[in-house]
């Protein structure tokens, strides 16, 4: 299984991204934000960082990347995506995602072991999880509050689309304590938190991350 | 600011032609002798350009010239060593640490520009030391910083703390470096001077070595990344090398703004230039821009070189050549290119998007010619202004103060005498501001990218995995107790090595080299140069001594507010080597019913102390012992005793004893310990003494025999003190005066979190 991950000029997270495919047991394929060209992968994980030092607005420039062109069109056409934290904002700003990420209420970037609650396990990215499995991943943003209108996240919620929720403390002022989102179809995913670091019990607090990618394997290797 | 003269320019020609032109050397920071120096160089009186180029490179920041003649010592006294691939010189020194992995790690202040402008001061410290990194054709893999403040409750930390922890933050999380550890430490006579230390470890492969000289005739020089602007004109020499006085000319716009995208997309590019091979010769431009950039590589290389200024991408149209030529602006390199490979060198930097921009080349001429608009406007020998700056032996005086300093000893001040006054002291220190939880600052660093960290703070040192195959690694350390060199500068620096020694052997790695950051008052006081040679001398004698040699540093003077200097702070930084991360030993207590013993021997020292400190506001005596023999021999132990798998916890002795060593490792590991002060010891001196060369170390209950045998070898004590409780147990100590002091987790974790948010926000 071929699963790409993005560069963009300041991506920071995309080696972490390429381990956890590859611990997980898929190919990690390196994808080029000039090149607009998803070269066949069977999904992608747009990884954190700061996208053009998330200069204008987080994840801003970055929808503008000629790969994104394509990257739109396959997963309005259910290509796996999983978006992490600035990964999560250039879905948000692309529209394959509703809702915005603004600056955390604290004002302070914060880097912790944060507590989730898996809500969906429908989604291409979360079905090795239990609904209500509580997972500790790290999280670390500036701007990780997930906003969006009444009206969107009634919707959200109603048809089940919340996939993470924040425990114990809600760390950026999310709406609703969200920590991750998917698309209508379930193939698209944008989590705040880092599953990525949480792949190894030697450098993560736990190895609950790991779920994310071997979810997109199982997925792939069943369809 | 115009400290660079803004009239037209002015040629050799000029130079010759009109050689009685009154020239501003002084407010370049050049002293009359010096500007004399450089006539008698040139054989005539130096253009506005050479005499740019000359105030920046002579500067103290840039020439070390009142340090070089004491920091020669780390050269003479240099152990015997077969590990330094890179010694003393280079942007930063190179450390072999076996199968073909090499690393290297420099630290650097920023401490002027941090107190002027917090924010943009701490983010640029950690843009230049990654750029010394990257020089090396290493690629970083971690920072940390050791931060000094005034008193934590003054409202001038206020506004600098919390701007210098977001300018780190914003900066490092940014160019996706993990911060590991580092320190942050409250005392007044940081009040004025805050210091702002930056450390980068970067790794690389033996071959890949890369130094800066320009080396080839007909190479091409090329300076890339960001634009040349008008920040931080003669910010090094005259924000450190001068101290601020009131009422003079606002200094803010010395200070220079980083991009740390720009920096991001600079080390990707430079990377990818020195693997493919492209490059001859690198250099990063920091203090004094291309002034130092231009010298230092030609000086290196064949000698000679030309340059035209003409070519440096602008971001400033108005700028003079004399501006252009000392300007600050970040993100930037140099590097030399033959012919033949430049048009891949200008395609990858094209791939990242980075400016670039050929300006010269190299000559066999033995000269630095520069020229501005057809003109020739510099002309000099580059070793004259690299690397001839004047050397100076600084009077030095022993201060008439330091005697009286060490006669007022600590052994009158009053010490709790029950269990009860123990439990409220403990307390008392685990909430103040130098021992409180740290997770306000360090939560604001990003200590998980790039997905190697194994050990960040508040773990003894920060440990980073280097090979993810072999699980190779390496541990780093800063430490500096200032109060212990006040009290002792050559005592207090082998104390400061002692301690970040300890902290790496503490995680199972073998210490191996030392980097250093010499913080200090001004060298024209010949009380503060007494307290520099000394701490120098300390601290090569130690480095001899415990077989680590010096791999570089930086020297910051003047850090001092009218007569009143800061503390004596030669932060040392350890790095050590681990052959396998997943045997690192971290300092949580875990197991319930594993032993709690504590290795070294436990004296009544309490000069400098942190109880003295907080409780007593004291300062004085003689602080404590230092016994490098046994440092070497503790972690030969804990090495050992990791190796093995022995010790399922270790956590160094220092800062308010064993005391604060059980509350930390309690916290860490969520349980607590109960320990009994042996009888015949003094409950007190046991726990809150700051002997050295010990540590809290615990094994399972069947392992107790084979460490008593394994610290036997070696002749280190170990005292049981007791054993880990159960999950969230409470930490408990027996035997204190008749009576019991005991704390729960909870009390412990909610007044060591509540003060820096207290003070902070």
């Amino acid at each position: 299984m071929r699963v790409g991950v993005v560069t963009f000029p300041g991506s920071l997270d995309d080696r972490d991204a390429a381990r956890a495919v590859r611990i997980a047991g898929g190919e990690a394929v390196a994808l080029w934000h000039a090149d607009a060209d998803l070269h066949g992968v069977d999904a992608v994980v747009l990884p954190g960082g700061f996208s053009y030092g998330d200069y204008l607005r987080c994840g801003a420039i970055a929808r503008f990347a000629p790969v994104m062109g394509e990257l739109v069109k396959a997963a309005q056409g259910g290509l796996p995506v999983l978006g992490i934290c600035n990964g999560f904002q250039i879905l948000c700003e692309s529209h394959l995602l509703p809702g915005a990420l603004v600056r955390n209420d604290s004002l302070h970037f914060v880097c912790r072991d944060q507590r989730l609650r898996i809500e969906s396990t429908s989604t291409a990215w979360t079905s090795s999880y239990e609904v209500g499995q509580e997972i500790v991943v790290p999280l670390k943003n500036g701007e990780g509050g997930y906003v969006a209108d009444e009206a969107t996240l009634d919707r959200l919620e109603g048809e089940g689309r919340v996939v993470a929720r924040y425990l114990e403390l809600n760390p950026n002022g999310s709406r609703r304590d969200i920590a991750g989102i998917a698309n209508e179809r379930g193939n698209v995913v944008g989590l705040m938190p880092h599953p990525e670091h949480a792949v190894e019990p030697l450098t993560g607090p736990t190895t609950d991350g790991l779920g994310f990618f071997t979810s997109i394997l199982k997925g792939l290797v069943e369809a | 600011m115009s400290t660079a003269p803004r009239k037209s320019r002015d040629t050799v020609d000029d130079a010759i032609a009109h050689p009685e032109r009154e020239q501003p050397y002084a407010e370049l920071g050049l002293k009359a002798n010096e500007y004399e120096r450089i006539k008698e160089i040139l054989g005539r009186r130096p253009t506005s350009g050479e005499l740019a180029m000359y105030s920046v490179m002579w500067s103290e920041h840039c020439s070390y010239k009142s340090s070089k003649v004491h920091l020669r010592q780390f050269g003479d006294k240099k152990p015997e060593t077969d590990k330094l691939l890179v010694g003393i010189g280079e942007n930063a020194g190179v450390v072999d640490i076996g199968q073909g992995w090499a690393v290297t790690f420099k630290v650097e202040s920023h401490n002027h520009p941090s107190y002027v402008e917090p924010y943009q001061g701490a983010a640029t410290g950690i843009g230049g030391i990654v750029r010394d990194i990257i020089s090396m054709g290493a690629r970083p893999v971690a920072v940390m910083d050791p931060l000094r403040f005034g008193a934590a409750d003054h409202p001038d930390t206020r506004r600098v703390l919390p701007g210098v922890v977001a300018g780190i933050g914003g900066y490092g999380n940014c160019l996706g470096l993990p911060n590991i550890g580092g320190e942050v430490v409250f005392d007044p006579c940081y009040q004025g001077n805050p210091l702002v230390n930056a450390l980068c470890l970067g790794t690389l492969r033996h071959e890949d070595i890369h130094l800066a000289s320009a080396k080839g005739v007909g190479n091409l020089v090329v300076l890339y990344g960001a634009k040349t602007g008008g920040d931080g004109i003669g910010g090094a020499s005259i924000l450190a090398s001068e101290t601020f006085e009131d009422g003079g000319p606002a200094k803010r716009p010395a200070v220079q703004v980083g991009d740390p995208f720009m920096e991001k997309l600079l080390i990707e590019c430079t990377l990818e230039v020195l693997h493919a091979g492209l490059v001859e010769g690198i250099q990063d431009l920091g203090a004094a821009g291309i002034s130092c950039a231009t010298s230092e590589l030609a000086s290196n290389g064949d000698g000679g070189m030309h340059v035209v200024l003409d070519k440096v991408p602008l971001r400033d149209h108005t700028l003079t050549p004399e501006e252009i030529l000392m300007s600050e602006s970040q993100e930037r390199m140099a590097a030399v290119v033959t012919p033949a490979n430049i048009d891949a060198f200008l395609d990858v930097c094209r791939k990242w998007d980075v400016d670039a921009a050929i300006i010269g080349e190299v000559t066999g001429t033995g000269r630095l010619v520069i020229e501005w608009q057809g003109e020739v406007i510099v002309d000099v020998p580059p070793r004259t202004v690299a690397h001839d700056g004047p050397v100076y032996e600084r009077p030095i005086e022993r201060p008439d103060w330091q005697d009286a300093l060490i006669a007022d000893a600590p052994s009158s001040l009053k010490r709790p005498a029950s269990a009860e006054e123990v439990r409220a002291t403990v307390l008392q220190l685990v909430g103040s501001p130098n021992l409180a939880s740290k997770t306000w600052v360090t939560s604001q660093y990003d200590r998980y990218v790039l997905g190697n960290t194994v050990l960040a703070q508040p773990e003894d040192a920060g440990v980073v995995r280097v090979d993810e195959g072999s699980g190779l690694g390496v541990a780093i350390s800063t430490d500096c107790n200032g109060r212990f060199a006040k009290l002792d500068p050559y005592n207090g620096a082998k104390l400061a090595l002692a301690e970040a020694y300890r902290n790496v052997a503490a995680t199972g790695a073998e210490p191996l080299a030392v980097t250093n950051c010499l913080n200090f008052g001004s060298p024209e006081d010949p009380a503060v140069m007494w307290q520099f040679s000394e701490a120098v001398r300390g601290l090569a004698d130690a480095c001899l001594e415990l077989g680590t040699p010096v791999t570089g540093g930086n020297v910051s003077f003047y850090n001092q507010t009218g007569d009143v200097a800061i503390h004596p702070t030669p932060v040392v930084g350890v790095l050590g080597v681990i052959d396998d991360v997943e045997k690192r030993t971290a300092m949580a207590l875990g197991r319930e019913g594993d032993v709690v013993l504590v290795l070294g021997e436990t004296r009544d020292e309490f000069a400098g102390s942190e109880w003295a400190h907080v409780v007593h506001g004291h300062l004085g005596g003689i602080p404590p012992e230092v016994d490098l023999a046994a440092e070497r021999w503790l972690a030969q132990v804990l090495v050992a005793g990791s190796r093995s798998g022995l010790l399922s916890a270790a956590h160094d002795v220092s800062d308010a004893g064993i005391a604060q060593a059980l509350v930390e490792m309690s916290l860490r590991g969520g349980v607590g310990a109960t320990v009994t002060v042996p009888d015949g010891t003094d409950p007190f001196v046991l726990l809150l003494s700051e002997s050295t060369a010990r540590a809290v170390v615990t094994v399972s209950p069947s392992d107790v025999a084979a460490l008593e045998s394994l610290a036997g070898q070696h002749g280190v004590p170990v005292t049981r003190l007791g054993v880990v409780g159960a999950p969230g147990a409470d930490l408990v100590v027996e035997n204190v005066y008749g009576g019991t002091a005991s704390w729960t987790l909870d009390e412990l974790r909610a007044t060591a979190d509540a003060t820096l948010p207290a003070l902070f926000g």
